[in-house]
């Protein structure tokens, strides 16, 4: 194992834990990923230094929080490279992203007749909001279909494009398939329609850098559990003239700017947006995690994923019986498989007692399930920490697996 | 009609047959060769109406009340889970409703199965029981 792998490894605690008798193999990273020390200390240094309210006291604990609050945000903006603090708005989450954007979205700019336009390859969290969007409002669900290999019909996409499409709504790297999206002709193709583009950014925010203004994307979610930060934390990226024309969303303290029994006026963004004490600890232990990946480098994270996929595949590609689903030409570190004739979650269960951590199921994305005519899958989806001796003990386990079911 | 044995006897006889195993590997195999033990399912139970809400595996459950007991029939399209339903079926069918509704069921968390009992939305196992103890209990207010 390389030297730079082995100093990243030995910044995470928790992969020193053992499971059933056996070294932790955490291959859920699309789930979560796991927290470098940094992130930890950061959370337990705010609770036993700093804790305070933010953006509404004097005192100096507050002062202190919110200015750090608002660094956060500040490093966020520059990690997206949005052009204003302001279209970086802080939520739970990608979901609550989501549901934020098709609630009020959908209130300023969605009505009857109107089209929304997502993938079959969406997670729920894409699909959903939208789809309850739709029967408020009486606008139409429109979805692109998918090929074998998991890759966007990108002729159907166009096909899909009309005056009627409001807004495109699509993953930027899929959680099943690992598919990466070509999210730069989605974006410019739906603008040349005449529409709005979401895109989901769950799965590629820790994979690939993202820049908003080279995509000139309109909205863009994240979570920040899923790139080496706390849970609890999440973003909303808007395009400040589309946010500005958007209606709140949750409402209460905070995003106010006067209040009477007679009439409530609201602050300006990203207050609007931000209601009730937010998760500071949380927005605060998001900036070692933004260090970590900084330090770590885009290259080195590109080369260690395509390692890794490239590994996976292969040694997979060995074992009998095993049979990969989504490959597409362009993947993130996301490998689902199936074994024949063993249900995903026996298959798990077997795992586990390797210690190696995958996910079986659907994993909230049962439309894509549907398309390729499975239940689910096992998923092995990679973070920057590790290694292929880790996938060499998947191995292991998955031909164990074969033998106790064949 | 021979005289069923209690709850509480059954899970020792399944307790003291899983002290047997030291491997986990020996322990799932057992369980693997328990699912093959399953009576099939009466295909009328295999639609939505009986299925027990879990995403890791389906799980269907009927039942059944003769003669002031409670008959089950089950299925899971994961083996390991219906290995797990097999002695479910041992410890709980053809049982008095009291008897399914006071079944503590602690000697599966002891044969180091718990992780599968736990109440967890995604575990169609752990709801199983809450469904046949609810079955049961249906079954006795009818009655009562």
């Amino acid at each position: 194992m390389n030297e730079k792998l082995q100093k990243i490894r030995q910044q995470f605690p928790i992969l020193n834990c053992e499971v059933n008798g056996k070294p932790l193999v955490y291959l859920d990273n699309a789930a979560t990923t796991q927290k470098p020390q940094s992130v930890i200390d950061r959370i337990t240094r705010y609770y036993m230094q700093e804790n305070s309210n933010v953006h509404r006291g004097l005192h100096h604990l507050s002062q202190m929080g919110t200015a750090a609050f608002e660094e956060s945000r500040r490093a966020f903006q520059k990690f997206l490279n949005s052009e204003l603090p302001e279209e970086v708005i802080f939520t739970k989450g990608t979901t609550e992203s989501i549901n934020l954007l098709a609630f009020s979205f959908g209130a300023a700019f969605i009505h009857e007749g109107d089209e929304i336009i997502i993938s079959v390859m969406e997670h729920h969290a894409n699909i959903v909001p939208w789809q309850q969007l739709c029967g408020r409002t009486g606008a139409v669900l429109k979805v692109v279909p998918v090929n074998d290999v998991g890759e966007l019909e990108m002729e159907e996409y166009k096909k899909l494009l009309g005056p009627k499409v409001k807004l495109v709504s699509i993953a930027h790297v899929s959680n099943t398939l690992g598919t990466v999206n070509p999210v730069a002709e989605i974006v410019r193709l739906g603008h040349e329609a005449g529409a709005r583009v979401h895109l989901d950014g769950a799965q590629a925010a820790a994979h690939v850098p993202v820049d908003v203004r080279a995509l000139d994307v309109d909205f863009y979610s994240l979570s920040v559990h899923k790139m080496y930060g706390p849970m609890g934390v999440g973003i909303l990226y808007g395009k400040a003239d589309l946010l500005n024309a958007m209606p709140p969303w949750q409402t209460g303290g905070e995003m106010i700017n006067k209040v009477t029994f007679e009439k409530t006026t609201f602050a300006d963004l990203p207050y609007k947006f931000e209601t009730g004490t937010p998760d500071v600890a949380g927005v605060l232990a998001s900036v070692p995690a933004l260090e970590f990946l900084q330090d770590v480098g885009w290259d080195f994270i590109a080369e260690r994923e395509h390692a890794l996929v490239k590994y996976a595949t292969e040694k997979l590609a060995q074992v009998d019986g095993v049979s990969l689903v989504g490959t597409a030409k362009e993947k993130g570190g996301v490998v689902s498989f199936n074994i024949d004739g063993v249900h995903s979650a026996d298959a798990a269960t077997i795992f586990d007692h390797f210690g190696v951590a995958v996910r079986s199921g659907h994993h909230c994305a049962q439309p894509i399930m549907a398309r390729y005519g499975i239940t689910g899958t096992l998923r092995a989806s990679f973070a920057v920490y590790n290694t292929e001796e880790e996938i060499d003990v998947l191995v292991k386990a998955i031909e164990k697996t074969v033998q106790m079911f064949g | 009609m021979t005289e069923m044995k209690s709850c509480a006897e059954t899970e020792a006889e399944i307790e003291e047959e899983f002290s047997l195993f030291d491997e986990w590997m020996d322990k799932y195999s057992y369980i693997i060769d328990l699912s093959k033990e399953l009576p099939p399912l009466d295909e009328r139970y295999r639609n939505d109406q009986f299925l027990i809400k879990g995403c890791q595996s389906q799980v269907w459950l009927g039942a059944e009340y003769r003669d002031g007991r409670v008959y089950f029939q089950a299925d899971s399209d994961a083996i390991i889970t219906k290995g797990l339903i097999s002695l479910l079926m041992r410890l709980l069918s053809g049982r008095t409703p009291q008897e399914i509704i006071e079944a503590q069921l602690e000697s599966l968390k002891r044969i180091g199965i718990g992780d599968n009992l736990s109440p967890s939305r995604s575990n169609g196992f752990a709801n199983m029981i809450k469904q046949m103890k609810m079955y049961a209990l249906a079954f006795q207010t009818q009655e009562g």
